[in-house]
């Protein structure tokens, strides 16, 4: 962090320390005011609290609240009531007035008069872009929950945020439901400019959303970082879990219609995916499972595992007495992106496999298809 | 003259009487019921309890207050001075004071429930959507809390109207200025008009049914809102 006073353009920093009832708070994160920023960690962990605590809705008097710039909070005393802050917030439950219609919903927070001339967010975009356009003129009594948390999203952004808070938006919703709100956040993301910060317990949220996360335990930072590093970081949990894998951020670089085989291309290495066509050039976020990652020293012969990659050890956690996790640096000189390898210590020791080992990391390509990767 | 021309009088002082005491408590309940929802201060109950008292105390002992507070020797008496009167006492502002008193009670206890109901969050999205506190209140927390004002305000007219003992200690039962509904009937049966007293208590029946049914239409319609 940086020593300087005053502001941090492009950042969001927090930090907030104190009790709030029975619950002790100590948690301080610094994030890029871009992309989606996941707090991750079990519920009761004080996600929750630091949301309240950005947006204004608890007081803690040690605090700090720098937004790309401007101050929120500060420890002398500086605090702005939550009405004057640029920010959007969608809570757990979707919470409409239930008085309004859904567009007086919709339109509540948006400025009015010449102040909404040079809206950024439009408001026939974002019905648009959340699929509420036929809604309009309901009553939010009449909405499944999966349209009011739409509306609710949508109601936050009309209010022109500089940031927008998300406290768990998908965890009272079915999977159904679920299913059907999360690509209209992946359009979000990369649609709007907007940096977002998402609390959710859930891992597969933060896989598909997240581009940095803040890993909470006990009202505690475990640590922060962007998502892929901390996942390839074998000193955190993630790593270890049963179901850990890394996300790579990937472009597409060409479709072979005849396989119907997308080639992606990651630093360090290059991906064969099953896929739907995809033009050239877009951004494809991939996950890896650490399961599907199996190593060999020397290139094998023919195989029907398509992805093959040179690389190098870089580091290695056992979990218990019988299975290691690995991580691997791609490319043949060990900079490129970074998977885990999940392996059993017998494996481990036949191959006499250790840190700065060259090795070569295969996934079959059928592991990142549809359903399993994506 | 006819025994119909002959009521009008009472009751047409009645419901002026109800109508600016009930217009007088929203404006005073509205604000003290929403302090007792929303305040963490620990003593607020101790104000909610002074506000309940006339609930449980008998109209006499009520009314025995009042009367020496609107007396000359009271502050009621000193406001009258200002327009050159002696007393509040006896006066139909003074019979509005009392029935704020006396009605308080039936005003703030539902629409504090219902601004309890209303609850923090619909608040707290307002804030997060830039409305200033007040913005927050008229947008939000009113029209939200409206079933339990417009119980509050029935309650209040009713207890107004069928208010006895109270009116009767402070106002006497002067005819065309403090003899209104409740107390002519009174003054009705003590010099055997039964036809009179009749008639009045057959509007008070009528009236107290419309009031009751009133109010499970208003709960029915509050229910509906929260659904």
């Amino acid at each position: 962090m940086s020593q300087s006073p005053g502001t941090h353009p492009h950042t969001i920093r927090a930090a907030f320390r104190g009790t709030l009832g029975k619950f002790a708070l100590d948690a301080g994160f610094s994030a890029p005011a871009k992309g989606v920023t996941a707090l991750f960690g079990p519920s009761g962990c004080g996600k929750t609290t630091v949301l309240r605590c950005i947006a204004g809705l608890n007081r803690l008097a040690d605090g700090v609240c720098d937004i790309d710039g401007d101050v929120w909070q500060d420890r002398d005393g500086t605090f702005l009531p939550t009405h004057r802050r640029p920010l959007g917030y969608v809570f757990q439950e979707a919470s409409l007035f239930p008085h309004l219609t859904v567009r007086k919903n919709l339109l509540f927070g948006a400025p009015r008069g010449d102040a909404g001339k040079n809206n950024p967010v439009a408001f026939d975009e974002v019905t648009d872009l959340l699929g509420v356009t036929p809604l309009l003129d309901r009553s939010p009594r009449n909405l499944s929950g999966g349209e009011r948390q739409r509306v609710a999203i949508g109601r936050a952004l009309l209010s022109q945020p500089k940031l927008l808070l998300m406290d768990e938006p998908l965890s009272a919703l079915d999977r159904v439901t679920k299913s059907e709100i999360l690509p209209f956040l992946e359009r979000l993301r990369d649609r709007l400019s907007l940096p977002i910060v998402y609390i959710t317990h859930d891992i597969a949220e933060v896989e598909r959303l997240a581009d940095q996360v803040v890993l909470m335990e006990k009202g505690r930072v475990l640590a922060a970082g962007p998502l892929a590093d901390l996942q390839s970081d074998p000193s955190l949990p993630l790593a270890t879990a049963r179901d850990a894998a890394v996300t790579l951020d990937t472009t597409v670089e060409a479709y072979d219609r005849a396989y119907g085989l997308l080639t992606l291309t990651v630093r360090g290495s290059r991906f064969f995916v099953p896929a739907t066509p995809s033009p050239v050039g877009e951004r494809r976020r991939i996950r890896i499972i650490s399961t599907d990652v199996s190593l060999t020293r020397a290139p094998p012969g023919p195989s029907s595992i398509l992805n093959l990659s040179p690389g190098r050890i870089v580091s290695a956690k056992p979990i218990d007495s019988n299975e290691i996790v690995a991580v691997v640096a791609l490319g043949s000189d060990g900079e490129g992106a970074r998977v885990l390898s999940r392996l059993t210590r017998k494996s481990w020791d036949e191959l006499r496999l250790g840190v700065d080992v060259a090795v070569f990391a295969q996934v079959k390509a059928v592991a990142l298809g549809p359903g399993r990767g994506e | 003259m006819d025994a119909f021309s002959h009521v009008w009088q009472p009751v047409r002082l009645t419901l002026e009487l109800a109508a600016i005491t009930t217009a007088a408590l929203l404006v005073i309940a509205t604000p003290l019921a929403w302090w007792l929802a929303r305040s963490k201060a620990g003593w607020k109950e101790i104000v909610a309890a002074v506000v309940q008292l006339p609930m449980v105390l008998p109209p006499t002992v009520l009314g025995f207050y009042l009367l020496i507070a609107l007396g000359p020797d009271g502050p009621g008496g000193w406001v009258a001075s200002l327009w050159g009167a002696r007393t509040l006492a006896f006066t139909f502002w003074g019979l509005v004071i009392g029935s704020i008193f006396a009605s308080m009670p039936f005003v703030v206890q539902p629409i504090r429930n219902a601004f309890a109901a209303v609850g923090d969050r619909p608040m707290e999205v307002a804030a997060t959507l830039r409305a200033s506190p007040a913005r927050a209140f008229w947008t939000v927390a009113l029209p939200l809390a409206s079933p339990g004002l417009l119980s509050g305000a029935v309650l209040g007219f009713a207890h107004t109207v069928g208010e006895f003992g109270v009116v009767l200690m402070i106002g006497g039962a002067i005819p065309g200025r403090t003899k209104v509904m409740s107390t002519a009937i009174f003054d009705y049966v003590e010099t055997m008009q039964w036809r009179e007293a009749n008639i009045l208590a057959g509007l008070m029946v009528a009236f107290a049914f419309v009031v009751i049914l009133s109010m499970i239409l208003i709960e029915k319609r509050f229910a509906r809102m929260r659904g």
